[in-house]
């Protein structure tokens, strides 16, 4: 039976790692490379890198960060920000990561994904779709693209729809909403997702302790990705795993039984 | 703390070998090389990315990595001239590394592509998962039976959405619970491939690439397809 994954994110800009309330005022929190080892040894799942620096010369800067990390870091790497094309998800795949995750170029252009899926496979390629309710609309959430400073009106279910028919192999679903205010994921929003595709959901956004995982795993989600409660030492990833057991979570064990000196 | 520069603190990442093999990675154009190559270096492996057919014959170590979907991958196996060197390596049971789909490759056919042909060296036609979320993305535990010398029982990092049903004969089979029980490596030999990525699975992923870095033809001796009883003094797999 497959075990639920824990997933520490790392925000990145200009080679660092930063955190901070909805990609503002962001506050230093390390070398991405360090935190990449550190997370693994406490028994992280999967790892995630978005590239949030503003400029492209700096996301240039990206592939040196992908490659940094993938030197210590023998769990499965999803990178993104920025990916416009196939020829930058290849460079990233190049460099290290074995996903690649796309939001506003797919958006703008939706064959992204296909192509994607299509060259790499369906596995390699991660939506990142970051929702926001609609004002005034009761469950009702549209697509924010631009790291939250665009609104675009469409419909988050309907676009996760065609992502899945598109080939996109899981999705990374953030809310925009909650998203560093610690107030616990949208429920309602993964639970309409994970209900509308059949693909792996990964909850993102708002998480601040066990909790809201464990709440978030119930309303449908494969996968729970936390920044800001590792980055700050409230949790470290095996005290997360350990609480996720206690109720009754399927996780992978800290320690390999096997790995042994040889 | 660890340091990343020196990611050397656990068991499984201390040196795995000390004649250090040299490996060739074969260059398909779509997998994902980066993470093999960082995972043999962490093995302390000297590895290479060649298509040249050669050199693929030649190398004591080849790894078939595999992403992408089948069709297309076995179009570059054909088109790069790979298709019978490497199914001359495997029946030689020669030690290849074959990476999900790799695996996959190995056999006749697949849903994914029902037109194209794989290397076919068994006789089996690959599926599709039919329910429960696809693809298959995560840690699941591998059970692997007494007589496997490389796989051990562990949790391995999987992302598939097509499997391999049965035991192919002749394999040593190991099998995965997800829908259902399918086989998620199988070896023979010094041939190991595994429907997981043994490289994106941590320590327990590291222990068997350095496990099957172990495996020589001379460990083998003549290989019969049985299992091999001086490999196991050779191999530890930690029970």
């Amino acid at each position: 039976m497959l075990a639920t994954r824990v997933i520490p994110c790392l925000d990145v800009r200009d080679g660092r790692v930063v955190k901070g309330v909805q990609f503002q005022s962001l506050r230093d929190a390390g070398d991405p490379a360090e935190r990449a080892a550190l997370y693994e040894s406490q028994g992280a799942d999967e790892l995630v890198i978005l590239d949030v620096s503003a400029t492209t010369e700096a996301r240039l800067n990206s592939a040196k960060t992908t490659r940094a990390v993938r030197r210590v870091l023998s769990i499965p790497l999803t990178v993104g920000g920025g990916i416009r094309s196939i020829e930058d998800a290849a460079r990233v795949l190049d460099a290290g990561a074995d996903k690649v995750s796309v939001n506003t170029a797919a958006v703008l252009d939706p064959t992204l994904i296909t192509a994607i899926a299509q060259r790499f496979g369906a596995q390699c390629a991660v939506l990142a779709l970051d929702a926001a309710s609609v004002p005034g609309a009761g469950g009702a959430w549209e697509v924010v693209t631009r790291s939250g400073r665009e609104r675009t009106g469409r419909d988050v279910i309907a676009w996760a729809i065609e992502a899945a028919e598109r080939g996109a192999g899981e999705i990374l679903l953030t809310s925009w909403d909650r998203d560093g205010t610690g107030g616990g994921y949208d429920l309602e929003l993964i639970g309409r997702i994970s209900g509308a595709v059949s693909v792996p959901i990964i909850a993102s956004g708002g998480a601040a302790t066990t909790a809201h995982l464990i709440e978030a795993l119930k309303a449908g989600a494969s996968a729970v990705l936390a920044a800001s409660i590792f980055h700050d030492g409230k949790y470290t990833v095996a005290q997360v795993k350990h609480e996720l057991a206690l109720a009754g979570v399927r996780v992978r064990p800290q320690t390999s039984e096997t790995a042994q000196p040889l | 703390m660890n340091s990343p520069a020196a990611p050397t603190d656990t068991p499984a990442r201390k040196e795995a070998t000390n004649s250090s093999p040299r490996v060739v990675v074969v260059r398909t154009g779509i997998a994902n090389t980066a993470s093999v190559l960082a995972a043999l270096a962490r093995c302390r492996a000297t590895a290479e990315l060649s298509s040249d057919a050669a050199q693929i014959a030649e190398s004591s170590h080849v790894v078939l990595p595999g992403v992408g979907s089948f069709g297309p991958a076995m179009e570059e196996l054909n088109r790069l001239g790979l298709v019978d060197v490497l199914r001359a390596r495997i029946n030689a049971q020669r030690p290849t590394l074959c990476v999900c789909l790799g695996l996959q490759l190995l056999c006749e056919s697949s849903e994914e592509s029902s037109s194209v042909r794989g290397l076919g060296v068994i006789h089996a036609s690959i599926t599709r998962f039919r329910s429960g979320r696809v693809p298959q993305l995560g840690w699941n535990r591998v059970e692997a039976p007494d007589r496997a010398v490389l796989v051990a029982s562990d949790h391995f990092y999987f992302a598939n959405s097509y499997k391999l049903d049965t035991a192919p004969p002749g394999w040593t089979a190991s099998t995965t619970e997800y829908e259902g029980r399918f086989v998620s490596a199988i070896e023979r030999g010094c041939v190991l491939a595994c429907q997981f990525h043994p490289e994106l699975s941590g320590d327990a992923g590291l222990s068997l690439i350095a496990r099957w870095l172990h495996c020589s033809e001379n460990a083998l001796g003549s290989a019969t397809g049985r299992e091999a009883p001086n490999a196991r003094a050779l191999l530890s797999k930690g029970h």
